[in-house]
């Protein structure tokens, strides 16, 4: 092993420590955030209700984590790993921004370079966004009474069907021979079981499994 | 819901936010500043690492700002200080506003309605919303260092690159990348399913929710359009939080005309 494989070895593995005590810290930071609101409110979340809904995320959420992990992790190196995940927009953002910097700087995968520019990138992205969102958030203050005002109550009690609205677009083009089906059973079943209107969250599961296993039908038949 | 304003807007909450925010900003400068002295160290020339902090700076200025849009839809129904914790660290958009609403519904609301929110159904939503989204932290954390010694003992051939080459023209030859887009297709289908249900009348219809995709859909398309026909790559990143608030606008308009 050669002095530049030795130094960067020790450098990773300092980026390990540093990354496993930070995310740690991080995690647990974000973790207090609800309760402190809560104290403050003199209030705090309901346990059966965060079970019910993590019951519900996790079941959707935990495998794209796991699935995002294993692809992008090679991708953003150890240093750009412990960023990304803690900093968010990994997919939109990040791995985009490293995808960038390693074709400028010219680094190679797998290569102490690579590790260290995606790293940089990855770090110097994380806080543009947050310097960008601070001077936003700072506007936006002033406008509080705007973004309240009851003519604007429609906007915000619609914002997740703009979100799926725009979302269903772009996936059901990306994807229309999963799609169809899934929206065809979904459909029907709001229509002729209307309770299940008022129960998406438990709709979620169905349905992404079904559309997961005719994805893997088409898949293995090459189809996709 | 004056009460619900005040206090997810509240001036402590911005500190709390700030503090947080501080903290994780923090530990990019270290990382930033141990990697730069790191690259001088094993002979990377500074031109080479100063570019890359330029590009990287310049590269991310328009996500950032269409991240800004999407506090601003966040912000009506979560309050602005959690918005900005969530989309400026851990979150997206696409996340957030779904496990508010499932969280809000395993609570017993309807969804994320503005005249039932009350700060207990919020912290509960808060909650849920931070667990949801900890397993790629979990996964740094636990599995990081083994994973990356693994790789990196791996024949170069098998290594990353053909990884990154797929994801990059959006061919990835596994079947992760296509999970994760039919898991995205199966959910989406249930929101639009469930909005399609509620024009047909059972004791009251309710159409906004359905005009108000449709409207987001139809922007999304034109986006599309100009993106993939056109070539107007850099739409990319405001595609997705302009095409709601033009919808979200129109839920405005069309409220005040009927």
């Amino acid at each position: 092993m050669n002095d530049k494989q030795k130094f960067f070895n020790d450098f990773n593995e300092s980026l390990h420590r540093l990354g496993r005590f930070t995310l740690i810290l991080g995690t647990l930071m974000l973790v207090a955030v609800p309760f402190v609101i809560g104290m403050i409110n003199d209030t705090m979340p309901s346990l059966a209700g965060f079970l019910k809904g993590f019951m519900n995320v996790g079941a959707i959420y935990i495998p794209v984590a796991i699935v995002e992990f294993l692809v992008y992790a090679p991708m953003l190196g150890v240093g750009g790993s412990y960023l990304s995940f803690i900093t968010g927009n990994v997919t939109n953002m990040k791995i985009p921004c490293v995808m960038n910097s390693k074709d400028i700087a010219g680094t190679e995968s797998g290569t102490p370079e690579h590790e260290i520019i995606s790293t940089i990138s990855v770090a110097v992205s994380s806080i543009v966004t947050t310097v960008v969102i601070i001077i936003g958030v700072i506007l936006m203050v002033p406008l509080q009474p705007i973004l309240q005002s009851e003519a604007l109550i429609p906007a915000f009690n619609n914002v997740v069907p703009a979100l799926f609205g725009a979302l269903g677009l772009k996936y059901f083009m990306k994807s229309p021979k999963i799609a169809v089906i899934p929206l065809l059973l979904m459909t029907l079943l709001c229509i002729f079981v209307p309770s299940m209107i008022s129960q998406t969250s438990v709709l979620l599961l169905p349905a992404g499994a079904l559309a997961l296993l005719i994805g893997y039908v088409l898949f293995k038949k090459g189809k996709i | 819901m004056n009460n619900y304003y005040e206090s997810v807007n509240s001036g402590v909450f911005y500190l709390i936010v700030a503090f947080v925010l501080l903290f994780i900003t923090a530990m990019c400068f270290v990382f930033l500043i141990k990697s730069y002295k790191a690259g001088l160290a094993i002979g990377m020339d500074k031109k080479v690492l100063k570019k890359s902090i330029t590009a990287s700076a310049t590269f991310t200025l328009l996500p950032s700002v269409s991240i800004l849009l999407g506090v601003i839809a966040l912000s009506g129904t979560l309050g602005v200080p959690f918005s900005w914790l969530r989309l400026s660290v851990i979150g997206a958009l696409q996340y957030e506003l779904n496990v508010a609403q499932i969280a809000a519904q395993s609570i017993g609301l309807s969804g994320l309605n503005l005249a039932e929110l009350n700060i207990g159904a919020f912290v509960t939503i808060a909650l849920v919303m931070t667990a949801g989204i900890l397993g790629g932290i979990f996964c740094c954390i636990f599995f990081l260092k083994k994973y990356m010694n693994k790789l990196n003992t791996r024949p170069e051939a098998e290594n990353t690159k053909a990884t990154e080459e797929d994801v990059q023209k959006g061919e990835n030859r596994s079947f992760g990348a296509h999970a994760t887009t039919a898991m995205f297709v199966g959910l989406c289908a249930a929101y639009i399913g469930s909005y399609i249900g509620k024009v047909f009348p059972h004791g009251g219809s309710d159409y906004m929710p359905l005009f108000v995709a449709v409207v987001a859909g139809a922007v999304m398309a034109v986006f599309e359009y100009l993106i993939q026909k056109k070539n107007m790559k850099s739409l990319e990143n405001f595609s997705l939080a302009a095409s709601m608030l033009v919808a979200m606008a129109a839920a405005v308009v069309v409220n005040i005309m009927v």
